[in-house]
């Protein structure tokens, strides 16, 4: 397994009146070249777990491994770690800094202290990876850019460190539509191409349920439920009382077998549920 | 480390000294610090001691809490107390090189050092007992009656209560956007001098943007809400007069009386 995570507590601001269990008791294993949808509503930890994976943050208690190599020991060199574990924040345009586009993405990678040709040929790959011209942009100031291009030049600056597991919160937050389906669309292939270990945190299940391999839902610091899409989605009363929703179409399928039809019911697309149905119709007529 | 930061920071617990009017606890530290300057004598701090003590007590802030908010300022509390110790001529104690320790140096640093302990203590209490907006419409009361000489008591309140509404929120965001450079690899404690100075540009710059971005935002949001400054503004919450307040200021006249009385004869 790639990430194993046992017994992992965090308590914020312990012994002030302020104090709050942000993570209780969170077992988990990832492996690698999985794929995994972290959902839960806002507060209910998953930002306090990712930032534990690469150190970021230090556990109340509990253990986590990388790849056999458990990071919760003292001593431990976190660059090394922070090399391996990719993070890309919430909102990260806003951590851009440099005058220019080359620049600002070839800050991680020359953080360890690699040669220049290498830096520069990293650069150039990690902006190809995200679909921004690079003999375009590289001189440009990132704060000329648009917001989803300034976002994807924050991605390009943690894939430029070649990370091998790849966490992303919220990457797609208040991104229009064709944005965000870049965006999804391009993560989607440095799992399919790159074999990169990903967890994407996001409250949107329509995003989630037609990406990943395994869904984790976390609610009040804990873990609810974990399964394949499909599962998860099955269980939607216990999905709405944790204030999260299912994908529509899962909804309109579940809604639709109410009625009396036998559909399956792990669906979310708008395709598939297409598809699905007229397969139904088709097959009715032939009865 | 940005969490250690407690000045300005409020700690409800329901206490009485919290339900003070914020117009009594301003002018009470008021009192407190001028009467923290007329010390001369180390006699007086048992008199602060007990008044800064039985606050703390009955405020039920842990005193721990009420401490940690030295922290920041001990780099500032010890050049104090090393320059007076060094610099004040008298009896030498102690010499190193051109360096000479002297008695009253050292009466002289202990001094100030406790002086600025108790101010630092006797402030934060204010912050930590009153939340910035009381503490604002307290400012602006006060204010009030200088708005004819022209102090924008108004504006000025306003100010500040956007500022320290902004404090939690910008550590916040100084949090995050570390926490981001440092998952590329940054390194913001090893180094020297230079390098940590440097070091801190991939910080500073994202946070001079989203300051302004924010200030942009909040100044259109006022104004999409028709803010136009005090004039005919009335409040959900009107400050009041209390007992307790009565109480409060017999407390801190007896100790601004002892203090001068203090002053004058010892």
């Amino acid at each position: 397994m790639s990430i194993k995570i046992e017994k992992l507590n965090h308590i914020y601001n312990p012994g002030s009146p302020f104090q709050t269990n942000a993570l209780e008791n969170i077992d988990l294993e990832v492996k690698t070249g999985e794929f995994i949808g972290l959902i839960g509503h806002t507060g209910s930890g998953k930002s306090t777990l990712v930032q534990h994976l690469n150190g970021l943050l230090k556990p109340t208690s509990g253990k986590i491994w990388i790849q056999g190599e458990e990071i919760t020991k003292p001593g431990i060199k976190m660059k090394q770690i922070r090399k391996k574990v990719g993070l890309v924040f919430q909102y990260p345009e806003h951590q851009l800094f440099e005058e220019t586009v080359y620049s600002d993405i070839a800050f991680g990678p020359s953080n360890l202290g690699l040669s220049d040709n290498e830096i520069a040929s990293r650069v150039k790959e990690a902006m190809n990876l995200v679909k921004l011209p690079y003999d375009e942009l590289k001189d440009r100031s990132p704060f000329d850019l648009s917001g989803g291009q300034r976002r994807r030049v924050a991605i390009a600056g943690v894939l430029a460190m070649k990370p091998e597991i790849l966490i992303l919160d919220e990457p797609t937050a208040s991104l229009d539509p064709r944005g965000r389906d870049e965006i999804l669309e391009q993560i989607q292939r440095f799992h399919q191409e790159f074999g990169l270990t990903i967890i994407l945190v996001s409250h949107s299940m329509e995003d989630i349920g037609r990406l990943v391999n395994r869904i984790v839902v976390m609610d009040g610091g804990k873990i609810a439920l974990t399964g394949i899409p499909g599962e998860v989605f099955s269980r939607s009363e216990e999905l709405v009382n944790m204030g999260l929703g299912v994908p529509q179409i899962t909804t309109l399928m579940k809604r639709l077998n109410g009625e009396g039809y036998q559909l399956p019911e792990d669906l979310f697309t708008v395709r598939d549920a297409k598809k699905t149905i007229l397969e139904w119709l088709r097959g009715n007529n032939h009865a | 480390m940005l969490k250690d930061i407690t000045i300005g920071q409020h700690y409800p617990t329901g206490s009485v000294i919290h339900g003070l009017d914020p117009r009594t606890k301003i002018i009470g530290t008021f009192a407190f610090m001028a009467g923290l300057f007329l010390i001369k004598s180390f006699w007086a701090y048992i008199v602060v001691v007990v008044l800064l003590g039985s606050v703390i007590l009955i405020s039920r802030i842990p005193l721990k809490y009420v401490l940690k908010g030295l922290r920041p300022l001990m780099v500032l509390i010890l050049v104090t107390f090393l320059i007076n110790l060094f610099m004040t001529r008298g009896e030498i104690i102690f010499g190193v090189g051109p360096l000479n320790m002297t008695r009253e140096g050292l009466r002289q640093g202990v001094f100030m050092a406790m002086r600025l302990i108790f101010l630092i203590v006797g402030t934060s209490l204010l912050t930590l007992t009153t939340s910035p907006i009381t503490l604002t419409d307290g400012i602006e009361h006060l204010l009030n009656p200088f708005r004819k000489i022209g102090v924008p008591a108004h504006e000025l309140a306003m100010m500040m209560t956007i500022a320290l509404r902004f404090i939690p929120t910008l550590l916040e965001e100084t949090d995050k956007i570390m926490k981001a450079q440092i998952a590329r690899g940054a390194d913001f404690e090893s180094g020297n001098i230079m390098n940590r100075a440097k070091s801190l540009v991939p910080l500073l710059v994202p946070l001079f943007i989203s300051s302004f971005r924010r200030a942009d935002d909040l100044a259109m949001a006022m104004e999409a809400r028709c803010y136009r400054g005090g004039e005919n503004r009335t409040r959900l919450k009107a400050l009041q007069w209390r007992k307790n307040d009565g109480l409060a200021f017999v407390v801190i006249s007896g100790y601004f009386g002892l203090m001068i009385l203090l002053r004058l004869t010892v």
